[in-house]
């Protein structure tokens, strides 16, 4: 049996909006723009930019260590932007705190899961729509979170810190969803899973993608966040290096060579 | 003859384990306010705040004070205690919130040690401010309430109406605590700060407030004990937050520090052993006991009685 992940099949929305992208005179969902920022001393993120229209996914992708956690962590508002801009829907989200980005309509996934671990998946759930004051979409939200993620269901009285790896991973995006983001921010939603549970996630993302939910996506593994995305950001070392539709970075020998082990 | 004489030694000592047993409980639900102060910081923010027994003690002048003035102005003894239970949870609260905010807040993401020194700076200067409210000698809190045995004479039996004051304050303040973190939405935020700060942000909790909201709560509550301690012991020193401090501190780290049941449970313990160890050993070593105690249950379970046992898969 061949690996799932490994077929060529291509997991794009057959609507996939790449023209659309390509459209300048659209404002981006999310804008960055020569974005610096880093921890202490140590400057990270060298004056990046990049850019999510609405409707797109879009993935960095890039060694360990180059700096792809820090761009989502700083775009969350968790790190502080040190020079450049990030503009959201329109506003600038310079000296704007984490808890009132999320306010703004996006929400993050972030590496390593982070799940409450002495909270029950339920409560877990209702932490991430702690910004939602309406309990009927709450209660409502959650159950199409066991929609997306059934196991969920199963284990919702359960402690977020006895599930297994997938579980986690999949309460954490189900977490984020709680707010109907404009943009989901995923942080190695991949990292140490089986290839079916793998493949089970990416078709949610696919899935939310195709009700309009706009994401950027960070992997370490590029052939998979490339046959998801419409466009791609290669980073190394805190710089972004190239950027093409993600179906060009696939072909691009350079891509194969250093990201995609060929 | 010696039969009979047995019967009514061995009911004796069991009446005089009881009361023991009674001022153990009534000891340990006062450490047992003070200790969640200790537990509920360190969940939240990993600070052992050094100079929560002071603040205790401020909460004692503070009570004093107001009740002298209460009492002079209204000679009720009813309004002055309501006065006093109401106002002391209030300036401890502040005082708590107000050392945070102007030198932990700071400190939030420095090396661990420079908040828990800095703590150890802020005890220093609350003991001196105590000295000077209250001078250096030990001073009498105005008995208030009538010392009274509430169990029959021929009983034996020892519970009095200060007795009933704890449990009748104690008991509700934990209950309502342990409802409110349980399920209010603040409480949810508070436990999810203590498990995840970097994950509590992103879910839109605002992580500076939760942290303020607990050392509000955390104040209260030794305001709360400060009162009742005033109440019941009746006397109070500018140097009685050191050790109150160390003994609830302990009790936080024997119920498992950061876990709110936890320091409510090693208080109990905590108050038990040392009312026990007092009353048949030597009241000398009844402090070396606690710490026995406590070193002994660490060896066993390192996270305390009910610390965190959840393995966190990464
Ligand atoms: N909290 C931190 N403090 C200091 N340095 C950090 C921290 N987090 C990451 N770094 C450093 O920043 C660089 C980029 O890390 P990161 O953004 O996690 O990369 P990636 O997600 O691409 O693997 C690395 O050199 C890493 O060591
Ligand atoms: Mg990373």
């Amino acid at each position: 049996m061949s690996d799932p992940l490994h077929k060529d099949q291509d997991l794009r929305a057959d609507d996939g909006p790449i023209e659309e992208s390509q459209k300048t005179s659209e404002t981006p969902l999310l804008n960055v723009s020569e974005l610096r920022s880093g921890y202490g001393p140590i400057e990270v993120l060298k004056g990046i930019s990049l850019h999510v229209n609405a409707g797109e996914i879009v993935t960095v992708i890039g060694a360990n260590g180059a700096g792809k956690t820090t761009t989502l962590m700083t775009v969350s508002g968790c790190v502080k932007i040190r020079g450049g801009d990030i503009t959201f829907d329109g506003r600038s989200l310079t000296g704007i705190p984490a808890h009132e980005i999320v306010k703004l309509g996006m929400a993050q996934s972030p590496e390593g899961r982070k799940i409450f671990p002495r909270l029950t998946v339920l409560e877990n759930l209702q932490m991430g729509a702690f910004t939602v004051r309406d309990q009927v979409r709450v209660r409502e939200d959650i159950e199409k979170a066991y929609h997306y993620f059934p196991i969920l269901k199963d284990r919702q009285k359960q402690l977020g810190g006895t599930l297994s790896g997938g579980e986690q991973q999949m309460l954490a995006i189900a977490r984020a969803l709680m707010i109907r983001p404009k943009l989901l921010l995923l942080d190695e939603p991949s990292l140490g899973l089986a290839p079916m549970i793998v493949l089970k996630i990416f078709e949610v993302i696919r899935e939310l993608n195709r009700e309009g939910m706009s994401v950027l996506l960070v992997e370490q593994n590029a052939r998979l966040a490339l046959k998801i995305a419409n466009r791609g950001y290669v980073m190394e070392t805190g710089s972004i290096t190239a950027t093409a539709p993600a179906q060009e970075l696939l072909n691009d020998p350079r891509i194969q060579a250093a990201y995609l082990g060929e | 003859m010696t039969g009979l004489t047995g019967l009514v030694f061995a009911s004796a000592d069991t009446q005089f384990f009881i009361n023991i047993c009674i001022t153990g409980l009534t000891t340990g639900f006062l450490y047992a306010l003070i200790a969640l102060g200790y537990t509920m910081v360190y969940g939240i923010v990993e600070l052992i705040n050094f100079a929560h027994g002071d603040l205790f003690m401020l909460g004692c002048f503070f009570a004093l004070t107001l009740g002298g003035a209460v009492m002079a102005l209204t000679g009720s003894p009813m309004a002055t205690i309501a006065l006093m239970l109401l106002a002391t949870p209030v300036f401890c609260a502040f005082l708590n919130m107000l050392v945070d905010l102007t030198v932990y807040k700071a400190l939030r993401t420095a090396p661990k040690l420079a908040p828990l020194v800095s703590a150890i700076g802020v005890s220093f200067v609350f003991m001196n401010i105590g000295l000077f409210w209250g001078g250096s000698q030990d001073v009498n809190f105005p008995g208030l309430i009538e010392e009274r045995n509430l169990l029959a004479e021929d009983s034996g039996l020892q519970f009095t109406t200060t007795d009933l004051l704890v449990i009748l304050v104690t008991a509700p303040v934990m209950i309502g605590l342990t409802i409110f973190v349980k399920s209010t939405s603040l409480g949810k935020a508070m436990r999810a700060t203590a498990q995840n700060p970097v994950a509590a942000q992103l879910m839109g909790i605002n992580v500076n407030r939760v942290i303020a909201a607990t050392f509000l709560i955390g104040g209260a509550l030794a305001g709360i004990a400060s009162v009742i301690y005033g109440l019941k012991i009746k006397t109070i020193g500018y140097q009685m937050g050191f050790q109150n401090g160390l003994y609830a501190f302990t009790a936080a780290v024997l119920g498992g520090i950061g876990n709110i049941p936890g320091a409510v449970l090693g208080a109990i313990v905590i108050g038990m052993v040392y009312s026990l160890a007092s009353a048949y050993i030597d009241a000398r070593w009844a402090t070396a006991m606690v710490f026995v105690i406590l070193i002994t249950i660490l060896v066993f379970r390192p996270t305390g009685l009910l610390g965190a046992r959840t393995r966190e898969k990464v």
